[in-house]
């Protein structure tokens, strides 16, 4: 049995969906779960695209993936920026100590 | 094909970006996931997103990561995640099971050909025109965030927050203990 085009897209769109969400729920490091997240939105642009070729729509799926691309970086630069400050003011990057502190 | 290749790289260069131990590592691992995307952007012959995506994800955002990391350091957290690692698999396993199974039914079907596909010029400019207006309000509510959590109210502190606040209710404690013991100088 062949896999078609989009089969193997989707496989890989289903495996870096996965990996995202293994990734946010084992790491422990502020810029770690950041770095997560970024390869979830890499699995939804790489769906985004396929779903555009396979509609015959790619234009209209590249407009979307253009807003998806600049919210998917301002993400990633305020998780850094509260990274950086966590640090600076907490000592730690690790989100269980931070959930510890209190008052 | 080249495609089935590139994607199983693409999954072992996430699964590294995951599982490596310094964060560095992690971010240019991350940049190699972003590089083989945007070919396979340029293959599903979206080369405007491809070209955005080399520059932004693998560049802007890898230069941001690694700034971060060599301001904030590069600890490594070893200790054990807070859901037990086989837990964390198994949920793992069984979310893209399910997500297999909805979506790979779908995946067999022949691409078809769109009655109308306007030119990107027109798409992008005219009809998704409020995603460009919501581009922009992002991007400024980005940089007036940024601008706001990076500004210095205060130097850094030298211990800990909580060292911090223990030191001070110490100092406020003696402060009371001393007024307690020597109540005439305080009505002096």
């Amino acid at each position: 049995m062949s896999l078609s085009l989009f089969s193997i897209a989707f496989v890989g769109v289903i495996g870096l969906l996965g990996i995202g969400f293994y990734g946010l729920m084992v790491c422990r490091n502020l810029i770690k779960i950041v770095i997560a997240m970024q390869i979830l939105v890499k699995a939804a642009l790489l769906g985004l695209m396929a779903a555009g070729n396979l509609n015959g729509q790619i234009n209209l799926s590249q407009s979307m993936a253009l807003t998806v691309i600049v919210a998917d970086t301002i993400v990633a630069v305020m998780g850094i920026a509260l990274g950086v400050q966590i640090r600076r003011r907490v000592g730690t990057l690790d989100v269980r100590e931070l959930s510890r502190l209190k008052g | 094909m080249l495609f089935g290749p590139l994607i199983i790289v693409t999954l072992i260069f996430a699964l590294q970006a995951i599982l490596a131990k310094q964060l560095i590592t992690s971010a240019l691992w991350l940049a190699g996931v972003s590089a083989l995307c945007s070919v396979l952007f340029f293959l599903f012959g979206a080369q405007l997103v491809a070209v955005i995506e080399l520059s932004v994800g693998a560049g802007l955002v890898t230069v941001l990561f690694v700034f971060a990391i060599s301001v904030a350091g590069d600890d490594a957290l070893d200790a054990t995640p807070v859901p037990p690692r086989l837990l964390s698999v198994g949920l793992a396993a069984i979310f893209i099971l399910l997500l297999g199974w909805f979506i790979l039914p779908t995946a067999g079907t022949s691409p078809v050909s769109a009655i109308t596909n306007p030119p990107l010029a027109k798409v992008l400019w005219q009809e998704r025109g409020l995603d460009l207006i919501v581009q922009v309000v992002l991007i400024f509510s980005g940089v007036l965030g940024l601008l706001g959590l990076l500004a210095e109210v205060k130097p850094p502190l030298d211990a800990s927050m909580a060292g911090e606040v223990g030191a001070r209710r110490q100092r406020d404690l003696r402060a009371l203990e001393s007024q307690i013991s020597n109540p005439k100088e305080v009505d002096k």
